[in-house]
This record gives C-alpha cells, sequence and structure tokens, in this order.
C-alpha cells in the first residue's frame, strides 16, 4: 500500500494532503491510496480524507494533540510496518521535512526529499526535485522495499473527491515527547495563504519601512486581492512577520504574477519565487538581479510608481 | 560536555551551476563552508565564550580532499580539533546521518549541530536523521540556544511561527541564519590552525551505502519577457504595467 500522512490545521484537512493523494496515484506504484490521520478530535478531518482515499486510518489520541517530530515519526513507522507499506508519503512542509527522515531510518528505507514529480521506473522510484538554490532539477532514483517521499507543496495538483474509502481506527504504541514548548508564536495571516495565492505583491528593504510596507505593498496587495510576502531582510528587521518570508529559508511560491517592490533579487529569495508565471520587479536599481529575472520591469523610486499602480488599479 | 559540528562545502552561492554529463559540475567552482553549517561552528564557539562547560569543539567533514579548506576554515575559526572522513563517493543525507552518528557515539559528543538546510541539495534531513540513528531529540531552525549544565533552552521555528523550548542533552541542532554572526578567522589564527589535529579517517569504518541515485540533473530556466518600463513618468508607467499585466499576461482582472 501506499501509505500518506494527512497534513491539517485547526480541523480541517490541508490542501497538500490531496496535492500527496495525486502524487500517489500519478506515480504509478501499486496498490490502495491510504491516508493516515494523526491527531486529537480529527474526526471531521478523517471524514473529509475518505472522500480521496481507498482507506483512511484513523489514529484519534491524546498522545498526538500536538506535532513532536519523534511521536510523529514513530507513529508514522509503525503504521507503515503494519500495513506493510511500500511507499511512505508525507507533506514537505517544515514539520514533514523534519520527521520524514526520522521514518526512513527507522524503515531502513531510502528518501526521496521534497518532491515535485513521481514516477515509478520497476520496482525503483524516481523522483524530480530541486537543488542548487532551485537552480537545477535533479532526477533521483531509489530501489527498495519500502521509500520514504516528501512531496513539495503546491508542486501537484489537489485530487478531486473520488470514492468514499473505509474508515479503522488505529492503536499506537508512542513515545513520550522529549521536548517541552514553553512559548508560542504563532503568525497568522488574514490574507489569502502565499502558497494558494494567484498573485502574490512583496516588499523588501527597499519599500523603507514598516509604514510603508502597510501603505504600498499591503495596499497594492489589496488592490489585487493578492497575497503578500516579504524578504528575509525585511523579516529579519522585524517589519514582518516570518509567515510571509519567501525563499530558501521562507515559503516557496509559484503564483501566477509575482510583485517584487523594493527587493534586489539575492539567489536565496530567487530560490522560492523563482518558478512564478510572470515576475515583475520594481526596483531603483537598474543593475538589481531580480530584473534579470523578470518579465516586466520598472526602474524607479517605489515611493512613487506604487501609489501611481494603486490609483491607476482603482479604476 | 564535548560539541561535535558538521561542517559541508558547497559551491558559493552567488557562483554559476554547470552540468556535465548529466551531472553539476563544480570543476572551477569557489567552494565555501555551507553557509548554514558556519552558524552551527560559530554558535558552538559562543556556547563555550558564553560559560557553558564544553570541554572540546570537534568538526567533521565527510567528502574529497579539497574539503580539507572547509575543516581548516573551521579550525581557524576556532575549533579545537577536526575529523576528515575522505571519499569521492556521493553520501545521501540518510546515508550521511550513519557517519556523523557514529562520530558523535565515539567523541562522546553531547551537541551536535548541523546546518538546517544544505545549500547544495536543498535537503533538510541530515540533522533529523541523525537525532534518529542516536535516538536523540532534534531541534531543527534554531534561531536562539542557552545551555546550562544538561538543559538546553532557545527558540526555533515551526511551520507557521515560532516556539520556544526545552530539552535535556544530548540533542541534535540545526542552525539557519539568525542564530548568530560567524566570526572571520584572523590571520593568527589561521597559522595557528595549521597546527590542530585534521584526523584522516576511511570510509569503510563506517559502513555507509548511499540508497539513492542521481540519474540526471539539468538547469531549467524559464526565458523571461525582459520588458523594460520606462518610470519617468510614474502614472504612465504603472497604467502600462496594469494593461500589459490585463491583457498580455491575462494574470489580474
Ligand atoms: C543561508 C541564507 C538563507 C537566506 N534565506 C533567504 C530567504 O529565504 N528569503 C530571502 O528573501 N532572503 C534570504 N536570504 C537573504 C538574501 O541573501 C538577501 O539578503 C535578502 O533577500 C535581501 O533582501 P532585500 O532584497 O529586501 O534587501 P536588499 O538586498 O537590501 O535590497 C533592497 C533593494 O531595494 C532597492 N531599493 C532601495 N530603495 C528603493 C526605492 N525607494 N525604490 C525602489 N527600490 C529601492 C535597492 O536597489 C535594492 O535592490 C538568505 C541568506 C542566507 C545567507
Amino acid at each position: 500500500m501506499i501509505l500518506i500522512v494527512a497534513e491539517h490545521a485547526g480541523g480541517q484537512l490541508a490542501k497538500s494532503t490531496l496535492e500527496m493523494v495525486t502524487a500517489a496515484r500519478e506515480s504509478g506504484r501499486e496498490g490502495p491510496v491510504t491516508v493516515l490521520v494523526l491527531g486529537q478530535n480529527v474526526a471531521e478531518v478523517a471524514n473529509a480524507a475518505a472522500a480521496f482515499a481507498d482507506q483512511v486510518l484513523v489514529a484519534d489520541l491524546p498522545g498526538l494533540a500536538t506535532y513532536n517530530a519523534e511521536v510523529w515519526a514513530a507513529a508514522t513507522a509503525q503504521i507503515a510496518q503494519e500495513g506493510e507499506a511500500h511507499t511512505v508519503i508525507i507533506g514537505g512542509s517544515r514539520s514533514g521535512r523534519e520527521y520524514a527522515p526520522r521514518v526512513a531510518v527507522k524503515l531502513d528505507a531510502p528518501y526521496l526529499e521534497d518532491a515535485i514529480a513521481l514516477k515509478a521506473n520497476g520496482n525503483a522510484l524516481q523522483a524530480q526535485r530541486y537543488t542548487y538554490l532551485a537552480r537545477v532539477t535533479e532526477t533521483v532514483e531509489a530501489e527498495a522495499p519500502v521509500i520514504v517521499v516528501t512531496v513539495k507543496p503546491g508542486s501537484f495538483a489537489p485530487a478531486a473527491a473520488a470514492a468514499a474509502g473505509e474508515q479503522y481506527d488505529v492503536e499506537l504504541d508512542l513515545p513520550a515527547p522529549r521536548i517541552e514548548v514553553t512559548g508560542r508564536s504563532l503568525e497568522k495571516s488574514s490574507r489569502v495563504a502565499l502558497t494558494e495565492a494567484d498573485v502574490i505583491v512583496t516588499g523588501g528593504r527597499g519599500v523603507g519601512s514598516p509604514e510603508n510596507f502597510a501603505t504600498y505593498v499591503e495596499g497594492l496587495a489589496d488592490r489585487l486581492g493578492a497575497g503578500v510576502g516579504a524578504t528575509r531582510a525585511v523579516v529579519d528587521a522585524g517589519w514582518r512577520p516570518y509567515a510571509e518570508q519567501v525563499g530558501q529559508t521562507g515559503k516557496t511560491v509559484q503564483p501566477k504574477a509575482y510583485v517584487a517592490l523594493g527587493v534586489s533579487g539575492a539567489v536565496q529569495h530567487l530560490s522560492g519565487m523563482g518558478k512564478s508565471k510572470y515576475i515583475v520587479a520594481i526596483n531603483k536599481d537598474a543593475e538589481a538581479p531580480i530584473f534579470k529575472v523578470a518579465d516586466y520591469g520598472i526602474v524607479g523610486d517605489v515611493n512613487q510608481i506604487v501609489p501611481a499602480l494603486i490609483e491607476a488599479a482603482r479604476k | 560536555m564535548k560539541i561535535l559540528t558538521l561542517v559541508r562545502q558547497v559551491p558559493d552561492a552567488e557562483a554559476r551551476v554547470k552540468i556535465n554529463a548529466q551531472q553539476v559540475d563544480l570543476e572551477g567552482a569557489t567552494l565555501v563552508i555551507d553557509g548554514m553549517d558556519e552558524y552551527g561552528v560559530e554558535e558552538a564557539l559562543r556556547l563555550r565564550e558564553g560559560g557553558a562547560n564544553v570541554e572540546e569543539i570537534v568538526a567533521l567533514a565527510v567528502g574529497p580532499k579539497r574539503v580539507e579548506d572547509a575543516l581548516r576554515t573551521a579550525l581557524a575559526m576556532g575549533v579545537d580539533r577536526a575529523i576528515h572522513v575522505e571519499t569521492d563517493e556521493k553520501l545521501d543525507p540518510i546515508a550521511l546521518s550513519g557517519i556523523v552518528a557514529q562520530v558523535a557515539q565515539a567523541e562522546g559528543a553531547g551537541l551536535v549541530l548541523v546546518g538546517g538546510q544544505e545549500a547544495d541539495w536543498d535537503s533538510q534531513a541530515l540533522g533529523a536523521a541523525t537525532a534518529e540513528r542516536l535516538g536523540w531529540p532534534q531541534l531543527t531552525w534554531t534561531n536562539e540556544l542557552k545551555v546550562e549544565g544538561d538543559t538546553l533552552t532557545g527558540r526555533h521555528d515551526v511551520d507557521d511561527g515560532n516556539e520556544s523550548f526545552r530539552a535535556s542533552l544530548p540533542a541534535v541542532v540545526t542552525t539557519q541564519q539568525g542564530l548568530n554572526e560567524p566570526r572571520y578567522p584572523t590571520l593568527p589564527n589561521i597559522m595557528k590552525a595549521k597546527r590542530k589535529e585534521l584526523r584522516k579517517d576511511d570510509l569503510a569504518t563506517y559502513g555507509a551505502q548511499p540508497r539513492v541515485r542521481v540519474v540526471n540533473s539539468e538547469i531549467q530556466t524559464r526565458a523571461r519577457l525582459n520588458r523594460m518600463i520606462d518610470g519617468k513618468d510614474p502614472q504612465a508607467a504603472a497604467q502600462q504595467l496594469l494593461e500589459l499585466l490585463r491583457n498580455e499576461a491575462k494574470v489580474i482582472a
């Protein structure tokens, strides 16, 4: 069987789970597509998942109330072993890529990380992935009785509802978490999620200040119905939350249009947005590297161009 | 406590990537310590300077002969000694974690520091896989770290924000930008580093086998329109850009 570990938050099945279902079905690997739901009070998530999978395994346990890498890895490996999974698919979120390697070690399995495409090749499994700050696309291959994969968010179309999969409750032997969380600061944005937005307006240090960021970047995003992104420089300066960061150490996005305001275009930033369909750059420095990847560029001051854009978009 | 800090060598981020015979070709590329690992080396030094009970700091690298340069840099930054497992074999992170874990055990390390993401393979797997092999907890994407006795506290990034944590040593910590500013080796320290121990180890000792094969690598760049709009008249530029986005790119209504 192909075992997918569901990603969910706030009682909702995440879109990434449906993307993993597509990855499983497109891979050409055989056997039922099984979704494992880990958590507490996850009946609704399990019901939602059942519409997309051949079967759903539900571990609704107090020990799974909050994510912990060791606990998630133990649970996943246990189910993979009991169900004799030959493929384990985990989301390529920060947490997914944190516990998936532990699952691979536990199962003595090869690990294909952050796949953007998956294809069976006889008994082997081939994956494509980005390397060298997303400048290279590599095809990697592994062959083993069980293979662990993480799937990059946004790389597969979400699956459409198909059959009503049976649900089964599962028992688990969970380790006690050894990391105590003493504080949490969650950054919830009220805007369109970056990984789901068709248009993203991103501000860099060139925007000048947190106040300007609100006026120009949020102002333009509101006009265009867009998500808001930020560079690492802006996040490090404390102008914007980390949740908005795009790049190597932030989110990877692929909108139809990416509008970069006062962004220099450092390789680490490009690695997170370079696959956008259209890139727009506004920067006062004609030599800024962002123009090399831009479809439309304006050499100019954001203080002048952006108010004009907001005004023009209003009409 | 002994700290083991892993050092990888990667092409400089600004360097052009070349492909030859379907594989990335590093011939002639400028190679540097992976920035994410450098934060780990720096953090080990700062923990000691900050008064934590650090007996020794050991840097480990696995790779071809040239990787010595990265170890020399770590020695010049201030680590006490280095271990080089010399091999031309490409080891995937899960295979590599087997070596890191064995060295950590043999050295009796209480803390292993590894970069959070590799700048060449874009992998985040090494820290977690090492922790699993050792049976230790892991703290990933750490941007604040304190060690008092056997207690580790700090802050790290999670899916949608960040968390403060407390854990007991031993542990694996993955490091990233924001944790510190790595120091530059000074000339006297570079000279001193030449006399520090750099032990060579044989890959065969560790029995690590790669499990993932690279079949093909290619550079795919999307052709960009590179259409420049004159910004002298902001109103006209704004108008023109919106028209292009609406009618040519058809990305906004
Ligand atoms: C390991 C590592 C990981 C990293 N990860 C990320 C990441 O995930 N995401 C990320 O973004 N960065 C990341 N970085 C940082 C990256 O290298 C750059 O430092 C960062 O992207 C720069 O942000 P910036 O473009 O906002 O700022 P700057 O580089 O300061 O550029 C500001 C730009 O604004 C222009 N400008 C100034 N004033 C105006 C004006 N009035 N009007 C118009 N233009 C103006 C300037 O010409 C300049 O091009 C990482 C770095 C490292 C080492």
